[in-house]
């Protein structure tokens, strides 16, 4: 037998990500490095929570002055949908529907460009208003822990594009079932932490 | 060969079966969605409403705590079989990840 295997529905297994050795190896592999990044982004968090609203005496950008709430409210809500687009994509993996899985896959790009697009134009706005990277240990810290999160969103759009173009005529089979599933995965986790920057970085920001 | 899968093609009976009950775990992912939706127009009603910093910290925080529950366990699939190891790597990151930003928030001060 060979990764070449051909399916149908009905030969299709109930867990095609963990069905092979390679899928079971790649499914804890790929947990760990999530428990990993937990720690990572805790460790961002921790920073910016000790720094913020820090900086040079008679800065002018405080959280509570900054941060506008209905951009970071429609970021969330996209994000949020997308993380339920790529369940469906998931859905239809396991049901062995390629090309549903490639339409969802498709709208869970759309909305993380979408999520991208209104992150960099708020960095941009930030930046043009004078509270760059350099300005405060606040700045820094903020531009690091949201910038970091930033860079895993443009990770996880290259990764689904990268295998929906790669796998576009080959279709579903064990070799690439498991790597659909961890991108889903990892597309998760970054909804993961976003509910926490919205949380601690905006919501908690604009109170104070 | 690593890529090597036991093939089982399944009875009639069998594939109605097990296509219903994804559909059916669809339905509940899309429920949870529902209430994600729900749990974040909350935290932003709050501070929008303005109430005291005291009560909506706390309220918030928890509002994330229950998303982020409901991500792993149902979008992520951690309830399902087989995540055992998984919980574990998970729960030693997110202790680690918590005695980090307790520090940062207690301990060091400036």
């Amino acid at each position: 037998m060979d990764i070449n295997q051909k399916y149908t529905p009905q030969s299709w297994p109930d867990h095609p990500e963990t069905a092979t050795l390679e899928g079971k190896n790649k499914f804890i592999g790929f947990w760990l490095l999530l428990a990993a990044e937990t720690v990572t982004f805790a460790s961002l968090f921790a920073t910016y929570l000790a720094l913020k609203d820090k900086g040079p005496s008679g800065m002018e950008f405080s959280a509570a002055g900054l941060f506008e709430l209905p951009l970071v409210f429609a970021m969330t809500m996209i994000l949020l949908t997308s993380s339920l687009t790529s369940v469906y994509a998931m859905y239809h993996m396991k049901n062995y529907n390629f090309k549903a899985m490639q339409a969802w896959l498709a709208i869970t790009v759309m909305l993380g460009l979408t999520f991208l697009g209104l992150e960099i134009y708020e960095f941009n706005h930030y930046v043009h208003i004078g509270f760059g990277f350099t300005n405060s240990a606040f700045s820094s810290a903020f531009f690091t822990l949201v910038g970091t999160h930033g860079a895993h969103v443009l990770f996880g759009l290259s990764w689904f594009i990268a295998l929906m173009l790669r796998n576009a005529k080959r279709g579903l089979n064990m070799y690439n079932a498991p790597k659909f599933y961890l991108a889903s995965l990892y597309w998760h986790f970054i909804d993961v932490v976003w509910v926490f920057i919205f949380t601690v970085v905006y919501l908690m920001g604009v109170i104070g | 060969m690593a890529h090597d899968a036991h093939v089982h093609v399944r009875s009639q009976a069998e594939f109605e079966y097990v296509k219903k009950k994804r559909a059916d775990e669809m339905r509940g992912n899309l429920a949870t969605f529902a209430i994600m939706i729900f749990l974040t127009l909350i935290a932003f009603t709050t501070v929008a409403a303005g109430f005291s910093v005291y009560l909506i910290v706390p309220i918030i925080l928890l509002l994330a705590a229950i998303q982020v529950v409901l991500q792993l366990y149902y979008f992520m699939h951690m309830s399902g079989k087989g995540h055992g190891m998984v919980a574990f790597f998970m729960f030693s990151g997110m202790f680690v990840a918590f005695i980090t930003v307790l520090t940062f928030v207690t301990i060091i001060w400036w």
